[in-house]
């Protein structure tokens, strides 16, 4: 992985010439594939099944936004990235998108050069300890050992937690989630901290869930979402507006077992006409096709669909929508317009 | 009268640097050098303009910015409001503290099983070639993950220490404490002790041990002279006295003294909330880092061992042997010396080469350089580049001071030619 680093800078060193200014649409479709940038395997968001097809809520992103451009879900190269090489391998090129439960933050859009085209989970810094240890708030958690991955916003905020509340603790950094749980389970760290939705899907993948809790206090905002590149706008358009698609998609009651019926020809309301291209040109402004919506739709449902297939209540993860209820149920999820 | 006159000079001619082949080596090296350049030049000026392109021109001011993560092992004192360049010192020493520990360990357990390779017993011989052949034929990343998987899941955590009939106990009288999250031993501490002296605003040099450790070495040089007195004795006299009750004394004493008034003692480790407290507390990653890499150098120093002392002509061995002495002091005495000479120059690299193979210590969670400036500093402030050339340029500055003071001891033990 240190290699990846390493070669990642290289790489942007050597081979940007092209990649800056240069089209990521045009790329894309001449490559005939998106390559797109997940985790190294985090049930309910990235993981590849046992036929090693990759499924979860962000590869979802990545194949809506792949049946949006090049009209086939299947299209897409995952690449997957750890919390330290994910930065370096877009910047570089090596993928066109990154959906890897990556916060937003200013130093990451500024200066590190890259655009967040949205948020598609709105998520906080969590811990998660053994219901034997009697650990019933974070506040008590003075002097205990935190196993914690290595390059993530998480390892700020808890430095910044611990220094608040004025309490110690014995930082253990891990690369991978799995080592982590490996470290967690075999008691070497008393506790593991990470977004909520990721220790839940941590949890979810443990021998005896019930064994372990999730303290009530979230100690960040840490919105994520799909990012791209700087420097072309037009990619950072597409992708953002595929996103949205799937927001509004369920806010309109588009689902992936009607759109087809809808699209087939223009309806009574003119935003799900506009949505779907049978009314208006919001597909060629994007410098997609007519159909793009539709497409990005069909492939995993709206955004109502993923969440509910791959870390809804319904899974082994079993996240509430909370927060990321749509804005009309009193969540955060919330598309601009179609028009 | 005769004179010699010169032979007409040649005048040079553009084509003899081609044509004539007193020129033509050097033409073709200077072409060479030119093209050499020019792709680094251009090399140079392209990750350049493309950083410039991307918005990310070079600049090193990021080191004095916060670092805002916190490192666990930390030789000097460091907090998360320190800058990043502290923090690459914390991970510099961090790398120094497990390459010193490690090159140590290596030679010691090396020469060991060097020598044992050679032994008569065949058991014995046979166990090293095992070792030796286990060790550096697996790649030394799979013994480090391999031994922090061993201390992690055989050693009992610190909860099992809890409760009135607890599942661990302490080792060693109750002193130190062997968990899966590393091992703690006493600490020193000293009770009268003399203020700690500052160095710069870097880190507090305590005098204590200073002071502790002055005394030991003049206790050491004393006895030193205590034996030079004795050889000088035996050799006009005949008759060595006995004076090792002397040379044990003269180091003790005054150090028992010295300690004594400083108000030395010992502080246990206990448990406190979730991990043990007090004493001196070595991680898990950091003896598991030292032991593989200690063990898997040690492998190839064993092999350099045994060839130095296979390359000491056979008759030497023989030769000492006629004159009366006894197996083990023909190695200290005649083979292991002139072995050394083999030894050393061989015996840097694989130096060079442990303390390289510590940058592998992210794999364990060990902040060492790699871990602190190439590694979360890196992803914190994406300056891919200049995070990895200062990276670079700390285990070059390492590497080539090792050389320089394996070299300068190389050449006092070489063979002197006259």
């Amino acid at each position: 992985m240190k290699k990846t680093a390493i070669f990642g800078a290289l790489t942007v060193a050597g081979l940007m010439a092209g990649a800056a200014g240069a089209a990521t649409l045009d790329d894309v479709k001449a490559r005939g594939k998106l390559n797109c940038g997940v985790s190294t395997g985090l049930a309910g968001f990235s993981n590849p099944d046992a036929n090693g097809n990759w499924e979860g809520f962000d590869v979802a992103v990545c194949r809506a936004v792949a049946a949006a451009v090049l009209g086939d879900p299947q299209a897409v190269e995952f690449v997957p990235t750890t919390g330290k090489t994910r930065f370096t391998a877009l910047a570089s090129g090596e993928i066109d998108m990154l959906a890897r439960n990556t916060t937003w933050t200013l130093s990451r859009d500024a200066d590190l050069k890259f655009t967040f085209v949205g948020v598609n989970y709105y998520d906080g810094q969590g811990f998660m300890v053994p219901k034997e240890l009697g650990v019933s708030s974070a506040k008590e958690l003075d002097g205990a050992t935190v196993c914690i991955q290595t390059g993530t916003t998480t390892e700020l905020n808890l430095a910044d937690f611990f220094r608040k509340n004025n309490m110690s603790y014995e930082p253990v950094p891990i690369e991978t989630n799995a080592e982590a749980q490996q470290q967690y389970l075999a008691g070497a760290c008393d506790v593991y901290t990470t977004d909520a939705s990721g220790l839940a899907s941590t949890r979810a993948t443990f021998e005896d869930p019930s064994a372990h809790a999730v303290l009530p206090e979230i100690i960040s905002k840490e919105p994520l979402g799909p990012l791209v590149r700087h420097g072309d706008d037009e990619w950072g358009d597409i992708t953002r507006w595929t996103l949205n698609a799937l927001v509004a998609a369920e806010e309109l009651g588009i689902t992936s077992a009607n759109v087809a019926e809808m699209a087939a020809s223009a309806g009574d309301n003119p935003e799900i006409n506009r949505l779907l291209g049978t009314e208006g040109n919001l597909g060629e402004m994007l410098g997609l096709e007519a159909d793009w919506a539709v497409k990005a739709i069909s492939a995993g449902g709206n955004y109502g669909e993923i969440f509910e297939s791959n870390i809804g209540e319904s899974t082994p993860i079993g996240l509430a929508r909370g927060l990321n209820a749509q804005w009309t149920d009193g969540g955060l999820i919330y598309s601009p317009p179609f028009r | 009268m005769a004179t010699l006159t010169d032979p007409p000079s040649e005048s040079f001619k553009l084509s003899m640097l081609i044509y004539d082949t007193r020129y033509r080596s050097i033409t073709f090296q200077v072409i060479a050098l030119i093209l050499f350049l020019t792709l680094i030049g251009w090399l140079i000026n392209n990750t350049v303009q493309n950083l410039q392109d991307l918005g990310k021109e070079p600049s090193f001011g990021f080191m004095n910015q916060p670092a805002g993560y916190d490192i666990n092992q930390t030789l000097i004192p460091y907090n998360s409001q320190d800058t990043h360049l502290r923090a690459a010192f914390v991970g510099i020493l961090n790398t120094l503290l497990v390459a010193v520990m490690g090159c140590i360990t290596a030679t010691v357990v090396g020469v060991f099983v060097g020598v044992l390779r050679l032994s008569g017993n065949w058991l014995v011989a046979r166990l090293m070639t095992v070792y030796v052949e286990i060790f550096r034929n697996v790649p030394v990343l799979m013994w480090i993950v391999l031994c922090m998987a061993i201390l992690i899941e055989s050693l009992p955590s610190p909860s099992d220490f809890r409760g009135d009939d607890p599942e661990a106990t302490m080792s060693f009288f109750d002193t130190v404490a062997i968990t899966n999250r590393g091992v703690y031993v006493p600490a020193v501490e000293f009770s009268r002790g003399l203020p700690a002296l500052p160095v710069g605003n870097a880190f507090d040099l305590s005098l204590n041990f200073v002071v502790a450790l002055l005394v030991l070495l003049g206790g050491i040089w004393a006895s030193g002279a205590i034996r030079r007195r004795a050889d000088a004795i035996q050799n006009s006299t005949g008759v060595r006295p006995r004076t090792w009750h002397l040379r044990v004394g003269v180091i003790l004493i005054p150090l028992i003294a010295v300690l004594t008034i400083l108000g030395f003692n010992l502080q246990y480790p206990e448990l406190k909330g979730f991990n043990f407290g007090g004493g001196l507390y070595m991680r898990n990653s950091l003896i598991a880092l030292w032991l593989a890499l200690s063990l898997y150098t040690a492998a190839f120093v064993a092999e350099i061992v045994r060839a130095g002392i296979m390359a000491v002509s056979h008759g030497q061995t023989e030769a000492a042997a006629a004159l009366g002495l006894r197996p083990r002091r023909v190695m200290s005495l005649v083979v292991l010396p002139q072995a050394l000479r083999i030894i050393i120059p061989p015996l840097i690299s694989q130096y060079l080469n442990l303390t390289k193979n510590s940058s592998l210590a992210i794999a364990v969670g060990y902040m060492d350089v790699t871990g602190t400036l190439m590694g979360i500093t890196l992803n914190q402030t994406g300056r891919e580049l200049e995070t990895v050339l200062l990276g670079m340029l700390v285990y070059l500055t390492i590497s080539l001071i090792i050389s320089a003071v394996m070299n300068l001891y190389n050449s006092r033990v070489a063979l002197v030619e006259r």
